[in-house]
């Protein structure tokens, strides 16, 4: 796409592209040399006086999924507003001082106020950005700063009096009176603390250490275990998933029986003559599943989680036995069965299973042994058994040896605990106890839960060739 | 909407010079698109690139298709991509029928070679979406649509025909493409799919627009719906998609429900056509029961109306 000459000429940037992607990789975005190829190529055909454009074509050739796209916008950023700050650092050019911000009165300060209310609730991202320097000049004099950005930023928001819920008291007609919008708020915080930030970089004439983006940061809008509707939402993608998992299986066709009846009828098509041959579908055999799950009150944020696994799980596995248990086990197939809505499932489940019977605490000896005596007979080498739970006795006996008992009847017997690997062991999680049994699975996000469908689908496939 | 064949030659431009062209192109061939979307439709022009279209149902993935075929003049040839999709649907296929015919009509004496020369030459292949883009005369739109629903095995096929636009078959040899045909590939995310797929490709998010966007495009399919009636009807399918729903209502839902309300000569979006009419944008049982609690209730009835 571009000479030699050209590329020279612009080595200064091909270095800053290069660091870019550098950063980019450090944060977990897979960047190729081959992507980074296609952004210099890109580069070529756009202008680059345009930011947005600039941003955009970047993005397309380096961040290909949607996670990694948030991720890149964030990298940019910081990148760029890093570099420049630097250079701008080096050579030393200083803002001038925001003349005419001497001494705001009192009357100026709720123009202020009014005007960025009001710049907020229309969202006019251009005026933004002066408002917030205005702000901090304005801030700044009042009252001394804390040296902490984080700190800051939220001293000046509440001098400003914006808040994202409705302020009633406040008289008619003032833009922050219904609440200004949760998300522009978010934007102008974000735009002091830049602004913050540069004004720090001015004064000590290097930059802080880099941040690298936290969880948080980088969690989509909408971040798995949110709500209840985020994990519905993904639950669902996996369950489309594990639909088609069935379906590849049936694809694969190591080895073929040749359906003749078929072959014959379809010979008709060449005039008798057998060019394609049909072969007999093969089916695979469907799992027999028996899901145990924790509905203690130690497990309490991670069951709704669990129940909708479980739910989801039912919609696809069409022999599927389900247990909840606290202190005592309760078969809840029935219930899930019948309901196909999900909060009337988790309603039935607490108003009907009757498993908190005296304490309220869980009790893993009594629930094996319950449960093998219900399923003994069942049990056999094609079920798989998954528990879901945090595997804390509460100083009770774990009675593992009648979960082996379990484990050895069942084919395969896994375990999703809802803890950080970091807790298991400690207090008293007996997962060890357990592990030598089953594969345990941390689980308390839905990419981890992904892994876990993984292997929960891939080897039922490979047993039953 | 319906995409004429032959479009009128003024709005054609065969290779847009900027984004700003790609932009005003697509606008005018009635595809209002984001920022990105036409720049990176422009980069795809200019190197050559497929792009990968990843976005919910309904943001117009596939629409994006049929209005760059329709600005650049070129024909679209569309994959729709499906379980258990194989070559022989999306590539070629040899026409069974008409070798044996040919070999049946060949006189006695014919020596093998002869006949094996003559029924595998290119007037026995059925092309298939893949073949037809590569092997066309004239540049073409190849869209391969829903991507993620095909297997891995269908994709590592694909990556021959993205890199190199080549096809090779054993009895005929290498099928390179004549032209550059610009190829889109949308998913719906309902799989992830192989980093080498991606690596092809320039990436592109569609999502659901902003709401000053989505009524410019309600403006533009039904150009008789008063303004305040058209925002107001953004503003509601802006709220029902904030709801937890199966089925979130897409653009071409919240454009047939501005036709459906004209049709019916609605004044004005009040509880009561929001509940007659609300079937046009949600299509769940359980979604119904949801967005009628939520929405229909802020609406107001008609008499709270002042």
């Amino acid at each position: 796409m571009s000479s030699e000459h050209d590329l020279s000429s612009r080595l200064p940037l091909a270095a800053r592209i290069l660091e870019l992607a550098e950063e980019l990789r450090h944060e977990g975005v897979a960047v190729g040399t081959s992507e980074l190829l296609d952004a210099f190529a890109v580069l070529g055909e756009i202008s680059w006086t345009s930011q947005e454009d600039f941003r955009e074509a970047l993005a397309a050739t380096l961040a290909k999924s949607q996670e990694d796209r948030r991720v890149f916008e964030l990298v940019f950023e910081r990148f760029f507003f890093r570099a420049s700050e630097i250079a701008a650092a080096r050579h030393g050019i200083h803002e001038q001082d925001a003349a005419g911000l001497e001494e705001l009165s009192d009357d100026q300060l709720d123009a202020l106020r009014a005007q960025i209310a009001a710049a907020l609730r229309d969202g006019a991202d251009g005026a933004m950005r002066d408002l917030a320097r205005m702000a901090i000049a304005a801030f700044a004099r009042r009252q001394e700063g804390s040296g902490v950005i984080g700190v800051d930023v939220q001293r000046i928001r509440r001098a400003l009096g914006l808040r994202a819920e409705p302020q009633p008291e406040l008289p008619a007609g003032d833009p922050r009176r219904d609440g200004v919008p949760r998300e522009a708020l978010r934007r102008f915080e974000a735009l002091l603390r830049r602004e913050l930030e540069r004004a720090q970089i001015e004064r000590t004439g290097s930059l802080p250490p880099a941040r690298p983006l936290g969880e948080l940061d980088r969690a989509l809008p909408t971040g798995p275990l949110a709500d209840l509707a985020a994990v519905h939402r993904v639950v669902a993608q996996l369950r489309r998933r594990l639909a088609t998992q069935g379906l590849q299986a049936r694809g694969h066709r190591r080895h073929a029986h040749v359906d003749v009846r078929r072959t014959m009828r379809a010979s008709l098509q060449t005039g008798g003559v057998p060019v394609v041959l049909k072969f007999r579908p093969r089916r695979p055999r469907r799992p027999e599943i028996y899901v145990l799950c924790d509905v203690s009150t130690s497990v309490t944020s991670a069951s709704v989680f669990f129940l909708s696994v479980l739910h989801a799980l039912h919609d696809t596995f069409r022999k599927m036995r389900s247990f909840v248990f606290i202190e005592r086990i309760s078969e809840v197939t029935d219930i899930f069965e019948h309901e196909r809505n999900f909060k009337a499932v988790s309603e039935r489940i607490a108003s009907d299973a009757g498993v908190a019977d005296i304490s309220g605490y869980t009790d893993y000896g009594r629930v094996w042994s319950e449960f093998l005596s219900d399923v003994e007979d069942d049990l056999h080498p094609r079920a798989t058994v998954i528990v879901l739970g945090d595997a804390r006795t509460n100083g009770r006996d774990p009675r593992a040896d009648v979960f082996a008992q379990v484990a050895a009847r069942a084919g395969r017997t896994f375990w999703l605990n809802p803890e950080p690997r970091l807790y298991w062991n400690y207090g008293d999680s007996v997962i060890a106890a357990y592990e030598q049994y089953c594969t345990a699975f941390e689980c308390w996000t839905t990419a981890q839960l992904e892994d876990f469908v993984r292997a929960l689908t891939r080897p039922a496939i490979a047993a039953s060739r | 909407m319906s995409a004429s064949p032959s479009p009128p030659p003024d709005l054609v431009s065969s290779s847009p010079e900027s984004a700003e062209a790609v932009r005003e192109g697509l606008r005018r061939v009635g595809y209002l698109p984001g920022e990105s979307t036409a720049l990176v439709s422009y980069l795809s022009t200019k190197l050559g690139k497929p792009v990968l279209v990843e976005g919910p149902a309904g943001v117009g993935k596939t629409e994006l298709a049929k209005a760059l075929a329709r600005f650049l003049g070129r024909e679209l040839v569309r994959l729709q991509c499906y379980e258990g999709l194989d070559e022989a649907k999306a590539l070629y296929e040899w026409n069974y029928r008409k070798q044996l015919l040919r070999i049946q009509a060949e006189p006695s004496g014919t020596g093998w070679d002869a006949v094996q020369e003559d029924i595998f030459g290119e007037e026995f292949l059925l092309s298939r979406p893949l073949m037809t883009a590569i092997s066309s005369e004239q540049p073409v739109v190849l869209l391969i649509d829903e991507i993620d629903k095909t297997d891995q095995e269908f994709e590592a096929m694909l990556l021959e025909v993205l890199s190199d636009f080549q096809i090779s078959i054993p009895e005929l040899g290498m099928v390179r493409s004549r032209t550059h045909p610009i190829v889109l590939l949308t998913s719906n995310n309902s799989r992830e799919l192989t980093e080498a797929l991606k690596r092809r490709c320039l990436y592109l998010w569609l999502d659901y627009p902003e709401l000053e966007h989505e009524l410019e495009i309600v403006r533009l399919h039904a150009p008789e719906l008063p303004e305040t009636m058209a925002r107001k009807l953004v503003e509601v399918v802006g709220m029902v998609r904030a709801l937890d729903l199966k089925k979130p209502p897409s653009i071409a839902e919240s454009i047939d429900w501005a036709r459906a309300l004209l049709l019916l000569g609605a004044e004005e979006i009040d509880a009561e056509t929001f509940t007659e009419t609300m079937s046009v944008i949600v299509k769940h049982r359980t979604d119904m029961d949801v967005v009628a609690e939520r929405v229909g209730l802020k609406l107001g009835s008609p008499a709270d109306v002042v």
